[in-house]
């Protein structure tokens, strides 16, 4: 038995088939098939994609499992909604107000000042710029404090969702600053584009796409890399990771905040969409929802995270208007099945049952499965 | 023929005429007067290519029936349910009957801009009944006023706000704070306020409109505490002991959710008992439906500021509760904010009726000055400002669980979103 040397190409064919078969269904069939309002839909769905990729890296890949990815998705959605309410309270539209020119739930909480933190974000360049800055700062921390002192596991995940409790608690007391449990509503234009009207929704969501697969890049790189390597040997087996001379921490540091840099920008790019952000994508529920994307993509599967994302949103939406009294149990259904029937969730699904199938009518393709394979399989 | 676009309870009788014909009005409401769709052809009722069609016209109902909020929200959705089947038995609005699409916000803003979008742009429905939290009406304003959208919304709220695309069927915040205070000031000579909250944007406004009337129009009256506590909160005992020490005639509350519950029980536990008046406890937040959570025994002998109690007295409201149990169950409550939601769909058709067109555009000019007699509040009309002129009523809480209304102002009071001296 002579095992079959594993590649480490940054793509093999079969991955490339995988991201073309992506590409064609985001950027052709779903805008050739959607009107305007589904395809916005859509749009919103892929930015909690980012999320769902982020959670592959870390927590498929590295077995960092984060209950809090919602904090670095609100905190991008928040730098970028900061942009937007400052550019939409021009004083022109907020005369009515007892101080024109600062965001108008500002005024409704006494504030007479913008405070000097909302000040920056007069600046798009300077909002780019913080949109990843922010979370990756806020994950850094959090990140070295906690792997620094080796603290993992289950331990960490509960970690993580009392750090998005206390943030949901801090951004709805702050109300002043932070528009509370409102969030911050009415955006209307980018640096003078409108972006409510359905052609600037479509370019949002082309330029919403080309992120995603960027991310997706990165995230395959990351996943090829040495680094990809060391983190499923890290996620098997830390200690021996440890004692082979490799500073465990720091690349459990990197992969955390490389997700929450994901989340970012998912959550900038669902505010843009969406048009207002709020603590309710902050807390512990939207962070466990991000995680059970991730899960029915099938946790170690990069591209499944975003088909994962995609037919649960879509399902809840779907469930909700065709069953509006029944569709969480429809949901809460479609969880078990997916769990009990696919623990791989949905590439499990494709690799098991349906690309078997595949393979004999092209045979070419084997061998690249055998290497992709040799990396799977989790240890727990 | 002129007379057909007018429905029954448009008219353009005095007031006096009204309160005085009352009976008569109010049984003409439930004797169908039937409007023929064939007078209105579709094209000429419709050219903004709304979901109406020669014989139905469609609307939507956006709430939350699902997650935290369905408690509240619930009976709103029965009470447009009810306006909208009664409303078809007598033959509809301009002849053509009203089918309703439901859509569950979830207590979730972002999935509440979702379905308003889905039903503005997808259904194209011609109103939408819907909301209850201020949060919620935010994330749904911007997606009513980008696709020219019309919002009858029921709930009491903070004020600060008058979109061309909504209906504010319930109070603006001093529609329910000044007649309220200044009731308690002169019937019971209260000079101290005890102000508390949940910490959210309509207990704060609200209470700074209170904090600014106590001080500035009430003679000799102050503020001796201010507190918030976040929703969901369940320990009052501190603010218990310091009103204790603070000894105010009154705690005026606006305490949400289930907040409430905890915060009467300690109240009751701590020996502060609301039948004993001393401190007197007054509070906009609490309706038939929250007292069915805190549990009558608790709150009794408390007083509630509000525009409508179940309780009222007059033959509207008789024949509303009536078809609303007949509907509903017997068991069920109605409050102050589910017979607001009742009067979306009666406005809507008035307003459409005056209007003889569905199309948004017309169905606005046409809003303001529109009158319900048949409300059960009693008479209501919709203000220049989208707000209802309504009638501020004080009720003591009973251990039955229902409100005996010991005061209601003389006149209508007219809505004010953008107090003058109170910001």
């Amino acid at each position: 038995m002579h095992p079959m040397p594993i590649k480490h190409s940054f793509m093999t064919r079969r991955d490339l088939v995988g991201y073309a078969i992506l590409a064609a269904i985001i950027f052709i069939v779903f805008p050739a098939l959607l009107e305007p309002f589904r395809l916005n839909l859509f749009g919103k769905y892929l930015t909690y994609a980012f999320v769902a990729i982020g959670l592959v890296l870390c927590w498929g890949v590295g077995g960092i499992l984060s209950l809090g990815q919602g904090v670095f998705f609100g905190l991008g959605g928040y730098c970028m909604a900061m942009f937007l309410k400052l550019e939409a309270s021009s004083p022109e539209n907020t005369a009515i107000q007892s101080t024109p020119g600062i965001p108008d739930f500002m005024d409704w909480n006494q504030i007479t000042a913008l405070p000097w933190w909302w000040e920056p974000f007069n600046s798009l360049a300077f909002t780019l710029v913080a949109v990843i800055v922010v979370p990756v700062v806020f994950s850094f921390i959090i990140g070295v404090a906690m792997f620094r002192r080796r603290v993992g596991g289950v331990y960490f995940a509960i970690i993580t969702q009392a750090i998005a409790a206390i943030l949901t608690i801090l951004i709805i007391g702050q109300q002043g600053f932070t528009g509370g449990v409102n969030g911050i509503t009415d955006l209307r234009t980018l640096n003078g584009w409108d972006i409510r009207t359905d052609e600037a929704k479509t370019l949002l969501y082309f330029v919403n796409g080309g992120l995603l697969f960027v991310v997706l890049l990165i995230a395959q790189f990351v996943r090829k890399s040495k680094l990809g390597r060391l983190l499923i040997a890290m996620r098997d087996q830390e200690d021996r990771v440890r004692f082979s001379g490799y500073d465990v921490a720091n690349f459990k540091i990197f992969i955390f905040c490389l997700g929450g840099a994901f989340a970012a920008i998912g959550g900038a790019m669902f505010t843009l969409q969406v048009g207002f952000m709020s603590p309710s994508f902050v807390g512990i529920v939207p962070s466990i929802e991000m995680v059970i994307y991730a899960a029915v993509g099938g946790r170690l599967s990069i591209l499944g995270a975003v088909y994962g994302t995609l037919l649960v949103n879509y399902a809840k939406t779907s469930f909700s208007e065709s069953f509006p009294e029944l569709w969480l149990f429809g949901l809460g259904a479609l969880f078990i099945a997916v769990v009990m029937a696919f623990p791989n969730g949905l590439a499990g699904l494709w690799s098991e049952h349906v690309e078997p199938r595949l393979m004999r009518l092209w045979p070419g393709a084997a061998n690249d499965t055998a290497a992709s394979t040799a990396e799977k399989t989790p240890a727990e | 023929m002129t007379d057909t676009k007018k429905s029954p309870e448009i008219s353009n009788l005095s007031r006096r005429t009204v309160l005085a014909g009352g009976a008569a009005l109010s049984a003409s409401l439930f004797t169908p007067k039937m409007l023929r769709a064939q007078d209105f052809p579709t094209d000429v009722v419709n050219t903004t290519g709304l979901a109406v069609t020669d014989t139905t016209v469609t609307c939507g109902i956006l709430h939350s029936i699902t997650g935290t909020m369905a408690i509240s929200e619930t009976g709103s959705v029965q009470a447009e349910k009810l306006a909208i089947e009664q409303i078809n038995a007598q033959g509809g609005i301009l002849g053509r009957k009203i089918e309703f699409i439901q859509e569950d916000g979830a207590s979730d803003w972002p999935t509440f801009a979702e379905k308003a979008k889905k039903l503005l742009v997808q259904d194209k429905v011609a109103s939408v009944m819907g909301c209850w939290t201020s949060a919620s009406r935010k994330a749904v304003l911007p997606v009513f006023e980008q696709y020219n959208g019309f919002l009858y919304y029921p709930t009491f709220y903070e004020g600060l706000e008058q979109s061309p695309n909504v209906i504010y069927t319930g109070q603006e915040a001093t529609q329910q704070i000044i007649a309220g205070l200044d009731w308690v000031n002169q019937t019971k000579g209260a000079k101290t306020f005890y102000l508390l909250g949940s910490d959210y944007i309509w207990p704060r406004t609200s209470n700074k409109i209170a904090r600014k009337h106590i001080e500035n129009f009430m003679d000799g009256c102050k503020v001796v505490g201010e507190e918030y506590y976040p929703l969901g909160h369940t320990q009052f005992n501190s603010v218990i002991n310091k009103i204790r020490l603070r000894k105010p005639d009154v705690i005026y509350a606006i305490v949400v959710g289930g907040s409430n519950v905890a915060f009467y029980k300690q109240l009751t536990a701590a020996g502060i008992d609301p039948t004993e008046e001393s401190p007197i406890v007054l509070t906009i937040s609490v309706t038939e439906d929250e007292i069915r959570g805190i549990g009558g025994e608790n709150i009794d002998g408390a007083y509630a500021c509000m525009k409508y109690f179940q309780s009222l007295e007059n033959e509207n409201n008789q024949a509303f509760v009536k078809a609303f149990k007949d509907m509903w169950g017997d068991e069920i409550v109605i409050g102050d904010v589910t017979q607001a939601a009742y009067l979306g769909p009666w406005l809507w058709k008035a307003a459409v009726e005056q209007a003889g067109s569905f199309d948004v555009d017309k169905v606005r000019e046409a809003s303001p000055g529109i009158e319900l007699t048949s409300a059960p509040e009693g008479y209501v009309k919709v203000h220049e400002n989208h707000h209802l002129w309504s009638k501020t009523r004080v009720g003591r809480a009973k251990a039955d669980g229902q409100y005996e209304v010991v005061f209601e102002t003389a006149d209508l009071v007219e809505p004010d979103p953008f107090p003058e001296g109170y910001q």
